[in-house]
């Protein structure tokens, strides 16, 4: 690709020039995603603050959690808890990061006029869009499962020490941790709800990005509210909010009350064939597929602002 | 080769009509200027071309439609719209990284090598580099991509003269190689007369005038008419007059040099001076009668 073509003789020329004519479409949505990572360093710098503001607030209040592993048959609850409190609090702070990004994505080009720059660039607007798609679908939900892995890692090494430090058994504290089992569920409720259940969301907020003459914020949460407020008027009901809240807190029957903090005790009670046959997962990867591709049409008619 | 064809062309945004029917003929190797006043539809045009605008009317660039096929077309195609359209948060060094990676004729190299010759460090970010510099580094990029066609709308609109006479200089000597194909819009119509093969006026939607730089200084001649002749002068119908401290210059497109040297000095008008001419005679209505022989008369 860089080697200067000038000590390369005439024909080896021509044949490597016809050879890098074609960059593979990978490539291009490779260089897509490093170009978002480039522009919004929140992505990864908000969740692993995330995790470092966690982890100082655990390590000053790692000896009032001893005291509960110390009398291991008290609740379950006691020892688990924090564990699920980095995840959420880290899987949260993703998620507000996924929704100002998707905000963001399709309309910060449009206002600093970049646009012009990347339109000159022989990446489809296709491409462009799908790769956006990428970082709250995809990018942001895996980023957090492993830096809240590694939260709780950390999180578990200094609970060891201090067990250690006040000569307990930590065998007993490890096998009860079941930390392979945590991570795994965790990753299940990643994959199934940020990557699948959340994507019409994200491609909601994609999609104002890409139309929003201004402010999108408010374009992108306006329109719901109007809406509640209108059937509300008109018809005395609320199927709207009811949708709403169903596409917020997921298909799981106890995740209304606490949809972060009881992470593991919504995804057991959900099996995965049960998830896959839920109609509103296929209905909600529908409408999602429906914004995306108005997203791509409008970034093609799309100017500077 | 024919680089752009472009047959009753239009556009409009609203009731307003930004291009109204344009019939275009650009070939292989041709540096074309676009001059025409604010609004006159230079900047439509050239979106259209470059696949930024949908279009009413018959247009291919390189044998493709710009509007459908923007993505492929941008292999061969490179343009700059505007000064500062790179976005301020990127490093320079990202910016090469981002376009080897995406762009199959970036040659990186030959791009370090152009910004080498500038004050632009790897490490700098856009929004760090002034205006100037921020037009050396696009161009930089643009002239390191092996394209056939670059288009650029206004790209040294704001800086100095030093910026300006640099950004022509380099694209003459270190991309124009006879087979490319420039085409440009600019208010700095007199640091462009040089550079042009083609030069192409427009005018509220429509070519008004569209010659090579050849046929222009055959055609084209400004006379400094003596006053005793001014009346004879007139008789061979200038398409233009104009009063400098006192004396007549009349401008005459297609009138025989021998026949005017008579009546005073001679000399090539620049392209300034024709196109203030031919928009003098575009706003005035009693005169637009004559302005028939320049409705695509050219080529």
């Amino acid at each position: 690709m860089n080697t200067p073509s000038n000590v390369m003789p005439e024909s080896s020329v021509e044949s490597q020039a016809i050879a890098r004519a074609h960059v593979p479409a990978t490539r291009r949505m490779y260089w897509s995603i490093r170009r978002e990572l480039w522009e919004y360093r929140s992505i990864y710098v908000a969740p692993l603050a995330a995790a470092a503001v966690f982890l100082f607030g655990f390590l000053i209040a790692l000896p009032h959690h001893m005291h509960g592993v110390k009398t291991l048959d008290q609740a379950h609850e006691a020892l688990d808890t924090p564990y699920e409190l980095a995840a959420g609090l880290i899987m949260g702070t993703a998620f507000i990061v996924g929704i100002f990004y998707s905000l963001d994505a399709l309309y910060g080009e449009r206002r600093d006029r970049s646009i012009l720059f990347w339109k000159s660039l022989p990446v489809s607007d296709l491409t462009t869009v799908l790769s956006k798609l990428t970082i709250p679908l995809i990018i942001l939900p895996f980023l957090s499962f492993a830096i809240a892995v590694a939260t709780q890692f950390v999180m578990l090494l200094l609970s060891s020490v201090a067990l250690l430090g006040s000569g307990q058994n930590i065998g007993a504290f490890w096998a009860h941790m079941s930390f392979f089992h945590m991570s795994l569920m965790l990753l299940y409720h990643i994959v199934t709800v940020h990557g699948l259940w959340y994507a019409p969301l994200y491609g909601w907020l994609l999609l104002v990005s890409a139309w929003a003459p201004r402010a999108p914020f408010i374009w992108a949460f306006l329109p719901p509210f109007v809406i509640w407020g209108l059937e509300k008027i008109v018809f005395q009901t609320s199927h709207f909010l009811a949708m709403l809240q169903y596409r917020l807190t997921g298909p799981e029957p106890s995740s209304a009350a606490a949809p972060h903090g009881t992470v593991m005790e919504i995804i057991s009670a959900l099996t995965l064939a049960q998830f896959l046959t839920t109609p509103g997962l296929w209905i909600g990867l529908i409408i999602a597929a429906a914004f995306l591709f108005a997203a791509v049409r409008l970034r093609r008619y799309r100017g500077p602002i | 080769m024919t680089v752009i064809e472009a047959r009753g062309l239009r556009k409009a945004f609203g009731t307003t009509i930004a291009l109204d029917g344009i019939d275009l003929r650009v070939e292989e190797g041709r540096i074309l200027g676009v001059i025409g006043p604010n609004g006159a539809g230079k900047t439509t045009a050239l979106n259209a071309i470059v696949g930024l605008t949908p279009y009413h009317g018959e247009l291919r660039v390189l044998g493709r439609d710009p509007w459908t096929e923007r993505d492929q077309l941008m292999r061969d195609v490179c343009f700059i719209t505007d000064v500062a359209v790179l976005p301020r948060w990127i490093r320079v060094s990202q910016a090469l990284d981002y376009v080897a990676g995406v762009h199959p004729r970036f040659d990186r190299a030959k791009a370090e090598g152009f910004l080498a010759k500038t004050n632009i460090r790897s490490t700098s970010k856009v929004r760090e580099l002034s205006k100037g510099m921020v037009a050396q580094l696009h161009l930089a990029v643009v002239m390191a991509i092996d394209a056939k066609l670059l288009v650029l709308d206004e790209p040294t609109l704001g800086l100095d003269i030093l910026y300006r006479k640099q950004f022509y200089d380099s694209l003459l000597n270190d991309y124009f190689d006879g087979k490319r194909t420039i085409v440009v819009t600019t208010h700095q119509v007199e640091e462009m007369q040089n550079v042009l093969t083609d030069v192409m006026f427009i005018n509220r939607g429509r070519i008004v005038l569209n010659c090579s730089m050849e046929e222009f200084e055959l055609r084209f001649l400004e006379v400094t008419v003596h006053p005793e002749q001014v009346a004879a002068a007139r008789a061979l119908e200038p398409i233009h007059e104009r009063q400098v401290f006192g004396r007549s210059i009349l401008l005459f497109d297609r009138v025989d040099r021998n026949q005017l040297a008579a009546f005073g000095d001679l000399r090539t008008p620049t392209i300034a001076d024709l196109f203030v001419a031919v928009m003098d005679n575009q706003s005035s209505p009693p005169q637009a009668a004559a302005q028939g022989t320049y409705q695509g008369a050219a080529r």
